[in-house]
């Protein structure tokens, strides 16, 4: 403080010195208000969303744990749904890959095309082609094994045929009865090549052949050794049959259901609608409880985050209350601080599910297809939304309740 | 109507601190006229702050009668005491209070936002800035600026909505003795030059001599200096 007292003058009569006056390089306050009233507006708007940009990029740590966790909830859903679709498309494809029209299976058969049971006779391949219109038929006998994978015991030149042939990318048929093909992702997955051994159902296996991947299986041995090995003699999971011209497709189904009332008679068409989550209600409250789940995590996480973000900004709050910022302004900027995390998280989210995408590709594509799934990423972003806004909205009606002395003496 | 910015009649204020009841003022009387600068000065806990709380419209007096520019500020409520702070009073904080996040420019706009203050020209503020030597220094966060530029944006954001009245909460606090005297100057030049009203807490008589007027409190009353 100057030691001499201030000269006292009366209000409004002192001349004025301005400290500009002293300032070399002079310029005029130039605020963006300066203008059009249409571009004060935009920037007061822009303010708003800086101070927003500016708070989160104060603090990267928090920030970026916060983006991270709402991707990580993103990712789970996107990785869950992807995987159910994923898996289900595979096995449509595979399905489909067999290249029948119909599908004879037990009445009691499961969904899709897999098995574990023998119910049919094998006699009943050689009577189905004796069928009108049938051109082809195939009996193969499903031996699950550890979930996801099943051991498919074929007619190769049967089953071959009707796929169209299977391409093989090493190797060839079986030569041995401890002889096993695999598809490509198979022997990748488990690293395998001609010669290598899987064990399975207590013997060694050789593989002989590694074939492209989308036809029936994954792992395929001869149909009489498994059925032997699994005492299945003469038993098969499932026939499929091809018909001479697709224009006799009804009447063929029609006339086997006549006569065959006992056994399951589908087209392939109506077998493969069935590999859909929308008609697995299983599936379905599956994916809602993940979505659950991902709501709660997305929810923890902004709320631990947001809560952090109002005790560390209690001082900042107390200005914007001193400045005459209402509750709702208040709320509103931590709202926008959220939903700008939300909206990162779901992005970073989307990209981690590719990812995740990739990972399965590599390290397990046999076991584990993951779909990409744009249809769901709205629906992410909505989910972190929802976890965004529950979670800011405890945080922000404290803040907004916040003492604004107290708020102001916070250090 | 009175033509007095501020109006105190047997002004109370009590805390409740768990059970303990503590006055923080106990009957205060107070005038002070448009376009005045008082200074407050007192020893902690003399009610100052309290005082500077209530005007301010930070927190509710308990009994008595304040009018601001007219206002009874007794019977606002919550909602009303925050439109106070955005259009009527303007607050100058011992540690500038600014948003460390905004540029200097940002803040004084921040709080015309918030006033819903869409004026897209202002001589006079524009007039007022160059008086604070601030159009250099617009655009730096306060982390680049020094306390008594800080302080200085500070007072360019408490007025930049023309209240009708500035309180400064000990001003000088924080600032050394070529600061303090800077922003004294200007708090008086800004009185002077634009009547603008002022009410200063300092416990510093130094500082309160820059003022009109020297208003003494000591344990929740005003006493003679």
């Amino acid at each position: 403080m100057g030691p001499s007292p201030p000269p006292t003058t009366a209000v409004g009569t002192q001349k004025l010195t301005s400290l500009e006056s002293t300032t070399p390089g002079f310029v005029s306050y130039s605020s963006p208000s300066v203008g059009a009233p249409q571009s004060r507006t935009q920037y007061t708007r822009s303010l708003v969303n800086q101070l927003v940009i500016e708070n989160l990029k104060h603090r990267p740590v928090r920030t970026g744990l916060g983006i991270l966790a709402i991707a990580f909830s993103v990712t789970l859903v996107l990785t869950i749904v992807g995987l159910s679709e994923g898996m289900i498309e595979d096995n449509r494809d595979r399905a489909r890959g067999a290249g029948a029209d119909i599908i004879f299976r037990s009445p009691t058969a499961s969904f899709g095309t897999g098995g574990g049971s023998a119910p049919l006779n094998e006699k009943l391949v050689p009577f189905l082609e004796t069928q009108p219109h049938i051109a082809m038929s195939a009996g193969v006998l499903v031996h699950s094994l550890q979930f996801p994978n099943s051991l498919h015991g074929i007619d190769l030149e049967r089953s071959a045929r009707m796929a169209g042939g299977f391409r093989f990318v090493e190797g060839g048929p079986f030569r041995n009865n401890e002889d096993i093909i695999v598809d490509e992702y198979y022997a990748k997955e488990k690293k395998l090549h001609i010669g290598s051994k899987i064990p399975l159902l207590n013997q060694d296996w050789t593989v002989c052949g590694i074939v492209e991947s989308g036809k029936l299986g994954r792992m395929f041995v001869q149909l009489k050794v498994l059925q032997e090995l699994t005492s299945n003699p003469g038993r098969l999971t499932q026939i499929y049959l091809k018909v001479d011209q697709p224009g006799n497709l009804a009447a063929v189904v029609a006339d086997l259901k006549a006569k065959q009332p006992d056994y399951g008679i589908n087209t392939m068409e109506e077998v493969l609608s069935a590999f859909s989550a929308d008609k697995l209600p299983a599936l379905a409250i599956f994916l809602k409880v993940i979505v659950g789940i991902a709501v709660a995590i997305g929810f923890v996480f902004v709320f631990l985050s947001m809560y952090t973000a109002v005790l560390e900004r209690t001082r900042e709050i107390g200005i914007l209350k001193s400045l005459g910022a209402s509750p709702g302004f208040i709320v509103g900027l931590l709202l926008r601080e959220s939903m700008l995390l939300a909206v990162l998280g779901a992005i970073v989210g989307i990209l981690f599910s590719y990812a995740t995408h990739y990972l399965f590709l590599v390290l397990i594509p046999a076991s584990m297809q993951q779909k990409i799934t744009p249809e769901w990423w709205p629906k992410a972003l909505l989910i972190a939304i929802l976890g965004a806004l529950l979670g800011t909205l405890y945080p922000g009606l404290k803040a907004a309740k916040q003492d604004a002395i107290e708020a102001l003496s916070y250090d | 109507m009175t033509s007095n910015m501020v109006e105190i009649h047997q002004l109370t204020k009590v805390y409740h601190q768990g059970d303990v009841e503590v006055a923080a003022l106990r009957g205060v009387d107070l005038s002070i006229a448009k376009g005045e600068f008082v200074a407050i000065v007192g020893p902690s806990g003399s009610g100052k702050s309290t005082l500077f709380n209530i005007l301010g419209g930070l927190t509710p007096p308990s009994a008595g009668t304040v009018q601001l520019n007219g206002q009874d500020l007794l019977a606002l409520t919550d909602s009303e005491r925050t439109d106070l702070r955005k259009r009527t009073v303007g607050f100058v904080f011992q540690k500038y209070n600014l948003l460390p996040t905004l540029t200097a420019q940002e803040n004084i706009d921040i709080a015309r936002y918030i006033a819903g203050n869409q004026t897209s020209d202002d001589p006079q503020f524009q007039e007022t800035l160059k008086l604070l030597g601030l159009t250099d220094r617009l655009n730096h966060k306060p982390r680049a600026l020094s306390g008594g530029e800080q302080q200085r944006v500070a007072i360019a954001r408490a007025i930049v909505n023309h209240p009708a009245l500035l309180l400064a909460d000990e001003p000088t606090g924080n600032l050394d003795t070529e600061n303090s005297t800077r922003v004294l100057e200007l708090l008086r030049d800004l009185n002077h030059r634009l009547h603008q009203t002022i009410i200063m807490i300092t416990h510093n008589p130094e500082a309160a001599a820059y003022a009109d007027r020297t208003v003494h409190m000591r344990d929740g009353r005003i006493v003679p200096g």
